[in-house]
């Protein structure tokens, strides 16, 4: 196995080289100027040249490229060209909220997602089935930011229990971390739990219909035990899969979460390079998240072993 | 095992009481700001979001009130020879910057200096200057070569950019570098620990900092804070910022949208208030390098055919937010006038429009508008221009991007089918527009122009003329002879002023009247 998590980290370093070239091939070619940007509204065509310079703008693509690289092989991500912080501070302030929020998101869509499927599976045909699909299609149907706003009217305004916006650190208290969290957690978490509850009814129905399964009802194993010990067990692959998969998404779906929720993570921060063309910092986090992506993804391979023993690297 | 079990609980239970107690005895105005504050230089750029933070960390010589009146700020008196050749300005006492050292002759030399690279009015106090020279810590001279009636009014510039005094180790940076170091001798330090660019930007007040006795009147006067700390809260979402200022959980928000100005109006905690009284202007702007609108009938034909209460209600909302301004120097101020808006002013005259495009031999070419989808103002006066242009029979289109490819493309200056433009909008805040020295839009210098690039010789002399200008009436004249000029010559095309009001919870008072917020003598209950 060992050898197997060195050769897929090899090809991380890989895919990351290919990313990196492509990333900053790709903003190289797209229009829009940062110093335009900074120059403002007043200025002419020389002050923008000459910002150009100063940022080094106006270097030749391969001697830029070459600049980025080197660097990135010493760690260094390189400085915001709007606020002069390093680009690994600016993420190092975003990471928190964004990991905080994944994770909520994650643990509660798993939390509520996988019984709902496992129950509808169950109950297949029945008005629980029906009641469950129902709400996951409504869960898949509501775009994220409409689901947010009902949220924010709802609990923040009319019932004054949760704040409309914001994110504060652990480290201010648990309680106000949470309270924080709860509302777009959910709204993010919506779709993630349709997801999931699909993927586990059909699953389960799939596994349920096993001889095994059978046999296991005929010994005349509680079928609790039947559904989570024999069922569930041989039903998690397909469901980690998706799972590793929803992290992924998750990342890029707290975007629109993190905007409407003023949440100062990654996603927006995202957004703000972009529109302002800060390329350091759009590099650093495309960096960032392809590596994520491709960790978690070995992650999940990973898990399959947990729960099949055939599987074996 | 089991002590270790009771004091993770215990960490836990902590955990969940902690309560974030450092400023809760603080007074904390919380302030949602227009936009992100992205560069903290307020020189090399002119981001109007920088300015107002330039206003909270720094202090400038003079300042202007809001009878346009220029009044001492840092400096305590100043005396001009007979022949308004030499200023002698001596600084106020205890006037220290944040990191504890005066302010200095050499500081405001250096401020000034570096400003001057930049901001068109500075770069024409630099023409008209022999030398700045420090007389001593505390007292500074200026020599012109030539007479500069505006040497003050350029010193008390309320828009960006604003000459804020810096230290002299930091004003000694290239004029087209950002600086880093936000230090200032202003009425709030900034936290720089604090700040998270697209969330957060925190300032203390400066409890060294000693303000004038006059009451507070747009930036001169006393700059009292009455708070101990202000949390700018960048809000993306209008809606959501909607909720947080309904919710309490904002103190104010400085610019609402339109649309969300009946909502929180029926809020009885919340002022909807117009606290801008020179709004912001306007404007189409035309690419003079190429066909059709390198001929200026084609510009004038528009001026039949503008409708300014259209794109005063498509960028406001509500024509209680703005009104029709039929000057090319902002409405409201002493240089504003209506003489020769008559194509623009007078009924909407399609068919004299029409007869115009034909005497000036358009021939079908297409007209490229350049739109950002993401600046509301933009976009609506692009679609209305789009609008317009179809219905006086010519080749329009929209070609639809972000602020950030606008702002690139416009400065491309090929033709419109290799990437060029022939038509963008934008808007500029009333002061910026005040008086021909500001105006840029209105110049006509050609390469050195702005986006654009129109050559006209009679503006430049025009406007020259009236820095010239001795006195009120002179001024008002020689203005009055740009404005007839440009309604000849077109460089743009006013589309109204219009004002985005601001929003605060009752708690709050002392809110200035002025173009810009700011957040001295606003006290929080």
């Amino acid at each position: 196995m060992l050898a197997y998590v060195i050769r897929r980290l090899l090809a991380t370093v890989v895919v990351m080289t290919v990313v990196a070239f492509v990333v900053f091939s790709l903003l190289y070619l797209t229009p829009g100027d940062p110093a335009a940007v900074i120059a403002g509204d007043a200025a002419t065509n020389e002050d923008i040249a000459k910002i150009r310079a100063n940022l080094g703008l106006d270097e030749p693509f391969l001697v830029r490229f070459g600049a980025w690289a080197w660097a990135l092989l010493h760690g260094d991500l390189g400085t915001s060209i709007f606020t002069r912080l390093p680009v690994t501070t600016l993420i190092g302030q975003r990471v928190e909220p964004t990991v905080a929020l994944t994770l909520c998101t994650l643990f509660v869509a798993v939390a509520v997602a996988v019984p709902l499927g496992v129950i509808a599976a169950a109950k297949a045909g029945t008005w629980i089935d029906r009641i469950v699909m129902g709400f996951s299609v409504l869960g898949f149907s509501l775009p994220v930011f409409v689901l947010a706003y009902i949220l924010i009217l709802t609990f923040s305004i009319e019932l004054d229990w949760l704040p409309v916006q914001g994110y504060r650190n652990l480290s201010e208290g648990a309680w106000e971390w949470l309270r924080h969290l709860v509302l777009p957690s959910l709204a993010l978490g919506t779709v993630y739990m349709a997801l999931i509850a699909r993927i586990t009814r059909a699953t389960m129905l799939d596994v349920l219909a096993q001889d095994y399964v059978r046999t296991a009802q005929a010994k005349g194993l509680a079928p609790g035990k039947v559904l989570v010990g024999h069922a569930l067990k041989n039903a998690a692959v397909p469901i980690m899969t998706i799972v590793g998969i929803g992290i992924a998404l998750l990342i890029s779906g707290a975007i629109v979460t993190e905007t409407v929720f003023a949440i100062p993570g990654i996603g927006r921060l995202t957004v703000d390079a972009i529109l302002r063309r800060d390329y350091p910092v759009i590099q650093g986090i495309i960096l960032i998240f392809s590596a994520t992506y491709v960790l978690i993804n070995l992650a999940v391979d990973l898990s399959y072993m947990l729960f099949d023993p055939r599987i074996r690297y | 095992m089991g002590s270790t079990v009771s004091r993770l609980v215990a960490a836990a239970a902590l955990a969940l009481l902690a309560f974030p107690a450092a400023h809760a005895q603080q007074k904390v105005l919380k302030f949602i700001p227009q936009a992100d504050l992205r560069i903290l230089d307020p020189i090399t750029t002119t981001a109007y979001i920088t300015r107002n933070h330039g206003y909270m960390v720094y202090d400038t010589l003079f300042a202007m009130d809001e009878k346009f009146q220029v009044k001492p700020q840092m400096v305590d008196k100043y005396e001009v020879s007979k022949d308004g050749l030499t200023y002698s300005f001596t600084l106020r006492d205890g006037l220290k910057f944040h990191d504890g050292q005066p302010v200095r002759s050499a500081d405001c030399i250096a401020s000034i200096d570096r400003w001057s690279k930049r901001d068109a009015l500075g770069q024409k106090l630099a023409e008209a200057t022999a030398s700045w020279a420090a007389v001593n810590d505390k007292t500074f001279t200026l020599k012109l070569k030539k007479p500069f009636p505006l040497a003050l009014e350029a010193l008390a510039k309320p828009s960006s950019n604003v000459p804020f005094i810096m230290p002299e180790r930091i004003a000694k940076t290239d004029a087209f570098k950002n600086i880093e170091d936000a230090t200032g001798s202003g009425p709030f330090r900034f936290v720089r620990n604090e700040w998270v660019p697209g969330n957060k930007v925190v300032y203390v007040k400066n409890t060294d900092y000693v303000p004038r006795k006059e009451p507070p009147s747009w930036a001169s006067g006393g700059k009292v804070v009455k708070v101990d700390r202000v949390e700018w809260i960048y809000i993306p979402d209008s809606a959501t910022a909607a909720a947080a200022l309904n919710a309490g959980e904002a103190d104010w928000w400085e610019q609402l949208p339109p649309d969300l100005i009946p909502l929180l109006t029926k809020n009885k905690q919340i002022t909807v208030k117009n606290i801008d009284p020179l709004g912001s202007m306007g404007m189409i702007r035309f690419n003079f390098l190429h066909p059709p609108f390198n001929n200026p009938k084609m510009r004038q034909a528009l001026l039949y055919a503008v409708n300014q209460q259209d794109y005063v209600i498509g960028i406001a909302g509500d024509p209680k937010n703005g009104h029709p301004c039929y000057s090319y120097f902002t409405c409201g101020t002493p240089l504003a006038s209506e003489v020769s808006a008559d194509p623009l002013k007078g009924k909407r005259d399609l068919d004299k429009a029409k007869a115009l495009i034909k005497e000036a031999g358009y021939k079908g070419e297409k007209i490229v508008i350049i739109d950002a989808t993401d600046q509301p103002i933009v976009h609506s006066q692009s679609l209305l221009t789009l609008e317009m242009l179809k219905k006086l029979g010519l080749n329009a289109e929209i070609q639809a991007g972000d602020w950030g490819t606008l702002i690139t493309r416009r400065a491309v200056k090929e033709p419109p089918e290799k990437g060029g433009w022939n038509i963008f909008h934008t808007w500029l805040v009333g002061p910026d527009m005040v008086n021909p020295a500001v105006n840029f839009p209105i110049r006509g210098t050609g390469d050195k122009a702005w986006f654009g690039w129109p050559t006209d010789q009679r503006l430049e002399e025009l406007r020259e003329a009236w820095f010239n200008s001795n006195d009120a009436a002179a001024s008002k004249k020689a203005a009055t002879a740009v404005q007839q000029r440009a309604f000849e010559f077109v460089p743009f095309i006013p589309t109204g002023q219009f004002i985005l009001p601001t929003a605060y919870r009752s708690n709050i008072s002392g809110v200035i009247i002025a173009p810009v917020s700011f957040l001295w003598n606003v006290e929080k209950k």
